[in-house]
């Protein structure tokens, strides 16, 4: 099975490796899948309590060059966006945009499911406070 | 000397013919292209001949005591399948019962559970942590109705080579048909099927740097004299086992390639076997927490096997497929996410089963390409272990296993 040329691409210069440090404020974690599966992701949102905007994001994946590829990709999405229009990214985006075959299909789901883990995860630590410094 | 890229290292998938193997098939192609089962002209006889060569070079390999024991298949697949269905369905009235292991290759496998479905009964036994399999199992393992036992000679993925003389002994001693699958074996280490007790032998040539499309099956003729059910109605081609027109340039091809083999075995095992071991240490030591799969010492000598922790072994081989073809364990490329079943069957955890990395040498690499792998192999684990969320949690000092993971 050949890769598309985008997914070689994320794989080769992944966006956006790495994690925020545990002292690092407005952080939100989501950390899907399982290693007996064969993919786990975590993925990282760091928003901007003045704006709202996640301003930085950063991802860590085992797995395959199209699950690497997927959780790469999210985290150029997410950069810039609101935390509502964050939670608007979909699977099949994800798939689309990377041209994933059907059996790598899970790969975009995982990805869409580690936004919705981090986005989950920033609104429990700093929801009411993040609201309350953009009113 | 300058590399030339891709480098193979997945011999255990296939090989190269050999460029003599080519040479001796071409004439049956053009000149010498008669049927063998034409008995009345001079056609039909020189392509017999050339069969019946073939046939007795690769009994020369495998040390079988008559030629007519070795019959052509289209390959390794049809052999097993001719095997356990022939014997299956010849025997039945004797009784329903087949003995098996784990780790056989999926014609193995399959063709069992398709016997099962057909009102057989199978029992699978379990291998060790090293991948061999305990003869004790098998012994107990037999009832009064078992017909067959079919364990593999040396496993495809982990090349762990089994202890065929004791189940061999065993299955004479109670007068049960043996069958190995032998196709990762003949070609590349001695096989006697008189001193090992094998009565029904499988392989195939285009694992020993022959065609693709021919296979063999060894069937004893004596002591037992082992008779199958055909699968294939026709013209009662080799000795009404499998009938269709034989493929005479492929045959002579596999007939090249086991002279050739059995000539330079000695010199080739040890050959590759010393870059194997080369390519494993030069791992090993520069790589934390990658472990060895299947028997150090019972294994092909051109075969090595090594789960990296951590990542998994598809991003393994995108990182170094423009440069070299090899094999993952991993099947995260079927829809199901199943990891190895062979590494899964060592009692490795599914993780590491996921992240297994066959090399598998051929008679024409040379030391300047493993050396290559090597250095690759572990600058691509290197970099795919800064991105894995495992291997950052196992620094921070997590237990993997106490994490409360969401499987789908």
């Amino acid at each position: 099975m050949a890769y598309s040329e985008k997914v070689v691409d994320h794989y080769n210069n992944p966006r956006n490796v790495g994690s925020f440090s545990k002292e690092t404020a407005h952080v939100g974690t989501g950390l899907v899948g399982a290693p007996e599966c064969g993919d786990v992701m975590k993925l990282q949102i760091k928003v901007n309590p003045g704006t709202g905007l996640i301003e930085d994001a950063k991802f860590k994946t085992f797995g395959c060059g199209s699950a690497i590829a997927s959780s790469s990709l999210a985290t150029e999405w997410l950069k810039g966006k609101t935390i509502e229009d964050a939670a608007k990214i979909k699977n099949t985006d994800i798939v689309n945009e990377l041209k994933l075959p059907p059996v790598k299909i899970h790969c975009s789901v995982l990805a869409e499911d580690a936004i919705k883990a981090a986005l989950a995860d920033y609104r429990t630590k700093h929801g009411a406070r993040a609201e309350a410094a953009v009113k | 000397m300058a590399l030339k890229f891709p480098i193979f290292l997945d011999a255990q998938s296939t090989t190269p013919c050999d460029p003599r193997v080519v040479e001796a098939m071409l004439p049956y192609f053009t000149e010498r292209f008669g049927h063998p089962a034409s008995r009345n002209h001079p056609f039909g006889w020189e392509a017999e001949a050339a069969c019946d060569a073939a046939r007795a070079q690769i009994a020369k390999l495998v040390r079988a005591r008559d030629p007519k024991e070795l019959v052509f298949t289209s390959g390794g697949t049809e052999s097993i399948n001719l095997a356990l269905k022939g014997v299956a369905e010849m025997y039945r009235e004797k009784g329903n019962h087949i003995v098996t292991t784990v780790i056989e290759q999926r014609a193995g496998l399959d063709t069992c559970k398709r016997l099962e479905r057909q009102g057989f009964q199978v029992t699978t036994v379990p291998v060790q942590p090293n991948g061999l399999v305990d003869v004790d199992d098998i012994k107990k393992a037999l009832t009064d109705k078992t017909i067959l036992i079919s364990v593999m000679f040396a496993n495809n993925e982990i090349g762990t080579i089994q202890e065929i003389a004791a189940i061999g002994k065993l299955a004479k001693e109670k007068g049960i048909i043996f069958h190995t699958d032998a196709t990762q074996a003949v070609g590349k280490i001695p096989v006697d099927v008189e001193a090992l007790g094998i009565d029904l032998l499988s392989c195939t040539a285009h694992l020993m740097y022959g065609p693709k499309g021919v296979g063999a099956l060894y069937v004893r003729r004596k002591g037992p004299r082992v008779r199958l059910t055909a699968l294939i109605d026709g013209g009662g081609h080799e000795r009404g086992m499998r009938s269709g027109t034989l493929p005479v340039p492929l045959c002579v091809g596999f007939g090249k390639a086991a002279e050739i083999s059995a000539e330079v075995m000695p010199e080739e095992s040890a050959r590759l076997a010393k870059l194997r071991d080369k390519l494993q240490d030069m791992i090993l030591s520069n790589v934390e927490e990658a472990y060895l799969n299947g028997d150090p010492e019972r294994r092909l000598p051109q075969n090595l096997n090594i789960s990296f922790a951590y990542v998994e072994g598809e991003s393994v081989l995108m990182g170094l497929n423009k440069e070299t073809a090899l094999s993952s364990g991993s099947a995260c490329t079927s829809a199901t996410l199943e990891p190895s079943y062979v590494i899964a069957a060592l009692g490795a955890s599914a993780e590491l089963a996921h992240s297994s990395i066959r090399f598998s040498l051929h008679r024409f690499n040379i030391e300047e390409e493993v050396d290559f792998v090597g250095r690759r192999t572990i600058e691509v684990v290197k970099r795919l272990r800064e991105m894995s969320p495992l291997y950052e949690l196992a620094k921070e000092g997590v237990d993997i296993k106490s994490i409360q993971w969401k499987a789908e």
